[in-house]
């Protein structure tokens, strides 16, 4: 049995012209591995989702991407303020995204409800103070 | 037809086997292999860009010669909206049309014409498929060529409708048959081309079986006979404009979208412009657009590799020749309408993928990530790869070895030489002792292993001449 391909990401905090570096880059080795379009386009939107929440409220983090012929693991690891009320935040719509950043078209409410609805599993683990670890999966 | 040919091509003789044109394609099918340029047809998208950076000019497109009107008995000239902004204080599009017939051309069909009814085409398409939003412009082939490769979630997006090139090809040739009744294959429909995309477009097109353009010539060549005939041409001459601002404006980056009445565009020019905007449209980045314009050449048409002027001269002239004419001046009307939409598909064709099976690029995938560990991260492009992860990919599909690196090449001597200096001086120690000889072997061994080494080099030189 083949090693999994592990790749790790340090995502810059309020650095948004490097948000999406990492997704673009497992993008590109998931295309190349052959998974189908479909799978690509999930991993991508779910990444780019969790990667631009990270840069807005969490002062960024490392993400972690396992990939195995059978599946993607995202690992998206913050020393945020963490997540109050889980559920509220999974409702569409709700932000507490500051104002400067919806100037900039982000903080619509969609981030965590998009990473869910685009990944076949999703844990969120949060501590207030301390921060977050989300851990999404996508079958292949 | 090959569904990978190509019209950019490599002049060998004139390849000096430098890193220009590796580091700028972007698609990375470029590689120097025995010191010469090689491309590799499944990734190359006929941009151009090789041509417009090689310094020795050995990068050149394949289009037809002006002798190839001699072999029709009736031609017809389709100039596209670039060629009127070559000139100089150009103020009616009628002289080019009317020197075009003074060049030999029995007729001619302005694409800015069938742009047109593109444009309305399109326009009907966004209202009537909200679900496909947003609509990818497919007018430039390079750009369809890269989407065809790499974004395979973004073709539903594409717009299933003819370029204006093709529709326009398919009117004129309906015309001529109809007005001479000569036998298609004896009219000759010219399309006067900025790139050499549409070179490739016309011999191997992508949402339609067989092309209706017969053959192409490039602006620079048609440019010079041009120009002396625009003299003759008198101030009474015919009317055959048939564009208008719309149908003109699609020469420069901007100009497609404008003619769709909406102001939820995006239009992208420069092919590396283009491939950021389809990353983020594959990452859903963007709401609320409907429609994306996206040019492989810098300001759009106007900077085609074969073009004379300037792009954004080009542009400036563009837009003095709109300001006067009205908005639009052709309509999609029946016949328009058979040779509008596309009659074929376009397929993903996942040319990038590592290896033949899932399993079999997974395990290449881990390889280049273990061989990128090792190489040094320089991307300087003299093992004639592009990067060092591209030549970790070459490796892993067996293209290339790891020696070609020359840093690792570099690093394996001088440990060798180090070694060779240690024992050296342990030589001469021992020399007073009189007791050397079994280290005098060990040094001749040392010897030998570099110029084995120097060999790996010399036989790559070898190669290279």
């Amino acid at each position: 049995m083949e090693d999994a391909i592990v790749l790790s990401y340090a995502i810059s905090g309020e650095d948004f012209t490097r948000a999406g570096e990492a997704s673009s880059d497992v993008k590109k080795k998931l295309k190349q591995m052959g998974v189908s379009p479909e799978a690509v386009r999930k991993v991508a939107i779910a990444m780019y989702e969790g990667e631009i929440n990270m840069v807005i409220h969490a002062n960024g983090g490392e993400i972690t991407v396992t990939i195995t012929p059978e599946e993607i693991c995202m690992v998206l690891d913050d020393v945020g303020p963490g997540i109050p009320d889980v559920d509220l935040a999974m409702q569409a719509g709700y932000s507490t995204a500051p104002d400067e950043i919806r100037s900039l078209g982000f903080g619509a409410g969609m981030g965590l409800p998009n990473m869910k609805k685009y990944t076949d599993s999703m844990e969120i683990d949060t501590r207030i103070g301390e921060g977050t670890k989300i851990t999404m999966v996508v079958k292949i | 037809m090959d569904k990978f040919y190509h019209s950019v091509r490599l002049d060998a003789e004139l390849c000096k086997g430098c890193i220009n044109c590796i580091k700028r394609c972007p698609t990375e099918a470029i590689r120097v292999r025995g010191g010469k340029a090689q491309i590799n047809s499944k990734f190359c998208i006929d941009c151009g860009e090789c041509i417009r950076v090689c310094p020795h000019h050995a990068k050149h497109a394949v289009y037809d010669k002006l002798e190839a009107m001699k072999q029709y008995q009736y031609t017809v000239a389709l100039p596209a909206p670039t060629l009127y902004s070559q000139f100089n204080n150009l103020d009616d599009v009628n002289i080019v049309l009317n020197a075009l017939l003074l060049m030999g051309f029995d007729d001619v069909f302005e694409v800015s014409a069938a742009a047109e009814m593109v444009s309305e085409a399109t326009r009907e398409y966004l209202e009537s498929h909200r679900e496909s939003l947003p609509v990818i412009s497919t007018a430039c082939p390079s750009v369809v060529r890269l989407i065809r490769v790499r974004f395979p979630n973004l073709i539903p997006h594409m717009l299933p409708l003819n370029p204006p090139v093709e529709v326009a090809a398919a009117l004129a040739a309906k015309h001529a048959v109809e007005k001479t009744g000569l036998p298609r294959n004896q009219i000759g429909i010219f399309f006067i081309s900025p790139c050499p995309s549409k070179v490739t477009y016309a011999k191997a097109p992508l949402g339609t079986e067989k092309s209706q353009v017969d053959r192409v010539l490039a602006i620079k060549d048609v440019y010079p006979k041009l120009l002396s005939r625009m003299k003759a041409v008198r101030d009474d001459c015919q009317d055959i404009g048939k564009a208008g601002k719309i149908g003109i404006s699609w020469g420069r980056s901007g100009g497609e979208a404008s003619g769709l009445f909406t102001e939820n565009y995006l239009a992208a020019d420069g092919i590396e412009n283009v491939i950021r905007v389809l990353e983020d449209l594959e990452d859903q980045k963007f709401t609320n657009l409907k429609f994306v314009e996206l040019n492989a050449c810098p300001g759009g048409c106007v900077g085609g590799v074969l073009t004379v002027e300037n792009p954004y001269v080009a542009e400036v002239k563009l837009n003095r020749l709109r300001k006067y004419l009205p908005v639009t001046r052709s309509h999609v009307e029946e016949e328009g309408q058979q040779v509008i939409p596309w009659t074929t598909g376009v397929q993903y064709e996942p040319v990038f993928r590592l290896g033949n099976t899932m399993m079999e690029s997974f395990s290449r995938l881990n390889q280049v990530e273990r061989l990128c560990k090792k190489l040094p991260g320089l991307d300087c492009g003299s093992c004639g790869a592009p990067t060092c992860k591209a030549l970790a990919e070459d490796i892993v599909r067996g293209e290339a070895v790891e020696t070609d690196c020359v840093y690792n090449l570099r690093e394996n001597l001088h440990k060798l030489s180090e070694e060779v200096a240690v024992l050296a001086g342990d030589l001469s120690g021992r020399d007073r002792n009189g007791s050397g000889e079994e280290t005098v072997k060990l040094l001749k061994d040392y010897i030998q292993r570099i110029s084995e080494e120097m060999a790996v080099l010399d036989n790559r030189e070898d190669e290279e001449e």
